[in-house]
């Protein structure tokens, strides 16, 4: 069977596969559309939640970070997992017991008034479309190159098959496919690693044999990054890059200039062993590169506790306690992906480093020419000796996952495995946040705000329209191919921090915050952080304390929970029903008026 | 609101947990982060400590701290009568 026929044959079966699921959970009823009826155990639930939180940047970026930047790619690691935490403690019971529809309705309710709930709802789009945009665009480049058809058809077919699942069933057929997209991408995850593990060491557990594959990566790295020849070449990397910016005699240079010098000067740069923690060539470097590890390590964490696709998924699970486990399964099914990327890396490191590196240029492997083609792996041999030193090889993260299949050997099946788990990963997390936007729309302003007498079959119209127009619209921006994609993505994190998280729990865990407080830090809280993230990212501000523009939650966060403090205490405390929220959220169930015979 | 003593008292035990809990989160990533070159001079299955932590252990602590979380609550709602059930 031809390679082009079992791309078809996976793509086929699982889009068919998730349009079933979507076909068969259609409903016309609005607590099954929004919340899938409340009825979600905690295991699907924490499946479904892993596949919403498993994404293209996940699946397919991941191990590619940690393989280009080593130990510090794993701020993302620790990030992505730990903010399941916060969720956890601080967060997915309480929403449960508020038992509503979406976020800004509980800053809605809880802050009294449309003023909240409309900040909610700006916020909610603004964290949520940019990083629908990049689902879209992962699509796009996955059944581009599986499928063989051009990247704007690639992001229209992927829609397609996400309009199928959410159109007919809303937030019901969605969780149950996300439950089968989890399924196939771990496997697709695991499938490759555990078979690479097993051809280097014997043993088929990678990560408890990534430790010596470490030592032996150490090892080799001594040695090719003092190879005589890889100085040679990066010496003249380096001279290349001079002399090209010494063409440009302090004109200012074009676009396509700039990237060339980017690229050579990259190439030039000595590499950084994977095991070093923070490298830097001064003790001042290297402090600046830990805090930037910790901050973004925070803003990731408690973005994730406050992206609303996320907390969304807590109002489905049938009781406050099954909300509690439901996180326990999320955080346990998406360890297992964050678990075995460092391996993964680690792996293919070793792979490359002794079979690729110092071996001959016409000797290599198919795989390389393949990828080369798409532009992701590049061999550039500039001091023309026919041997490939680690400088002149560049590797596109993508390519990592991607090629694992080919890089371990493996059949292509298991690339086509892997391609239908990487388009799994995409799918799912598209779905759950056009959904989110496309609720935030149709439930908090359509319905709460301008028609609150709506009835259901009109709300469930309006919210498929919207859910269409929201689909087109990012299929449109993801067509246009945006070059920031991947910082677009880790902004929502940040954006997310500081507009949600201090409202939010605050509004859990302090009855004095009243509306003034939560509106106002909010808005400072957001303000805070775009103003930071812009200035830094295209007008050339300088970083406070050396922090990238990646972490700008870290000034965004703290300033939006002070605010709400500070306005709290200086306005009238909320009103009696606000505070009787809070009660309400506080105990699962309060049985016989516990509350009243308290009063 | 004035709350019964028992319900306060739930509240309070919730609170102690949570903030045990996070202050564990707390030294799980940020102390293994800032220390990490020092745990580093430690091997553990072949890793620097410091990289295992952050690539795999701290992971297990935050799975371990969803579950001793839910666990302690859900117990805790039966034995003051807040259980849904």
């Amino acid at each position: 069977m031809s390679n082009a026929w079992i791309g078809y044959i996976f793509m086929a079966a699982t889009f068919g596969l998730y349009a079933g699921i979507g076909v068969m959970s259609r409903t016309a009823d609005i607590s099954e559309y929004y919340v899938a009826g409340r009825r979600v155990p905690a295991v699907f639930n924490g499946m479904a939640t892993g596949a919403d939180w498993l994404s293209a940047a996940s699946f397919i970026g991941m191990a590619g970070t940690l393989y280009l930047s080593g130990y510090d790619g794993m701020a993302f690691v620790l990030g992505w997992t730990g903010g399941f935490v916060l969720v956890a403690l601080l967060l997915a019971p309480y929403l449960r017991k508020f038992g509503q529809f979406t976020i800004p309705d509980f800053l809605g309710a809880r802050y009294g008034g449309n003023v909240a709930r409309t900040v909610g709802v700006f916020a909610a789009i603004l964290a949520s479309f940019t990083y629908v945009v990049a689902q879209i665009y992962g699509v796009g480049l996955i059944s581009s190159r599986f499928l063989g058809i051009d990247f704007t058809t690639g992001i229209f077919v992927g829609v397609a098959g996400i309009l199928v699942c959410s159109m007919l069933g809303g937030m019901k057929a969605i969780t149950w496919t996300q439950v089968a997209q989890y399924v196939i991408l771990i496997i697709a995850y695991l499938v490759p690693v555990v078979m690479l593990s097993q051809r280097i060491t014997d043993v088929p557990v990678p990560h408890l044999m990534s430790g010596q594959v470490l030592q032996k990566v150490t090892e080799r790295e001594k040695e090719i990054f003092n190879d005589p020849k890889q100085l040679e070449a990066r010496a003249l990397f380096q001279k290349k890059a001079d002399d090209l910016a010494a063409g440009l005699k302090g004109q200012p240079a074009s676009a396509e200039t700039e990237r060339q010098l980017a690229e050579l000067r990259a190439k030039a740069k000595a590499p950084t062993p994977h095991a070093e923690p923070f490298p830097g060539e001064d003790e001042k470097t290297r402090d600046t590169a830990r805090l930037n590890f910790m901050a973004l390590a925070a803003c990731l964490m408690i973005g994730t506790a406050a992206l609303p696709h996320i907390l969304m998924r807590y109002y489905t699970t049938p009781s406050v306690k099954e909300a509690r486990q439901s996180v326990f399964w999320s955080i346990f099914f998406i360890s297992l992906l964050y678990f075995t990327a460092p391996a993964l890396a680690v792996l293919v490191k070793f792979e490359i480093y002794t079979k690729l590196i110092g071996s001959s240029i016409a000797d290599l492997p198919a795989w390389i020419s393949a990828w080369a083609k798409v532009g992701l792996v590049q061999i550039d041999d500039i001091n023309h000796d026919g041997i490939l030193q680690l400088a002149e090889l560049t590797l596109n993260p993508d390519v990592i996952v991607l090629a694992t299949p080919e890089i371990a050997g493996l059949p292509y099946v298991v690339s086509g495995l892997v391609a239908a788990g990487g388009l799994a990963a995409a799918l799912s997390t598209a779905d759950a946040l056009l959904l989110t936007i496309a609720n935030a729309l149709s439930h908090d302003v359509y319905y709460k705000m301008l028609d609150p007498a709506a009835s259901t079959p009109r709300r469930m119209i309006i919210s498929k329209i919207l859910l269409l127009l929201v689909a087109l619209v990012a299929a449109w921006f993801a067509s246009l191919k945006p070059d920031n994609i991947l910082s677009m993505v880790a902004w929502a994190f940040s954006i997310a921090a500081s507009a949600f998280f201090p409202a939010l729990v605050l509004g859990i865990f302090w009855k004095r915050a009243n509306q003034w407080g939560a509106v106002s830090g909010m808005a400072v809280g957001l303000g805070v952080c775009l103003f930071y993230l812009i200035g830094v990212k295209f007008h050339g501000m300088t970083p406070w304390f050396g922090i990238k523009d990646i972490a700008a939650g870290t000034f965004g966060m703290p300033a939006g929970m002070l605010t709400v403090i500070v306005v709290s205490l200086l306005t009238p405390a909320p009103a009696q029903a606000a505070r009787d929220m809070v009660e309400h959220c506080r105990y699962p169930n309060l049985r016989n008026g516990a509350l009243d015979e308290a009063a | 609101m004035p709350t019964s003593t028992k319900l306060q008292e739930y509240w309070h035990k919730n609170l102690r947990m949570t903030g045990f809990l996070l202050f564990v989160w707390f030294l799980a990533t940020f102390a293994v982060i800032w220390f990490v070159r020092d745990l580093n001079k430690f091997t553990f299955l072949g890793f620097p400590f410091g990289f295992y932590m952050t690539s795999q252990g701290s992971l297990a602590i935050y799975v371990a701290l969803v579950w001793c979380y839910a666990r302690y609550m859900n117990k805790l709602d039966k034995k003051y009568g807040v259980a849904e059930d």
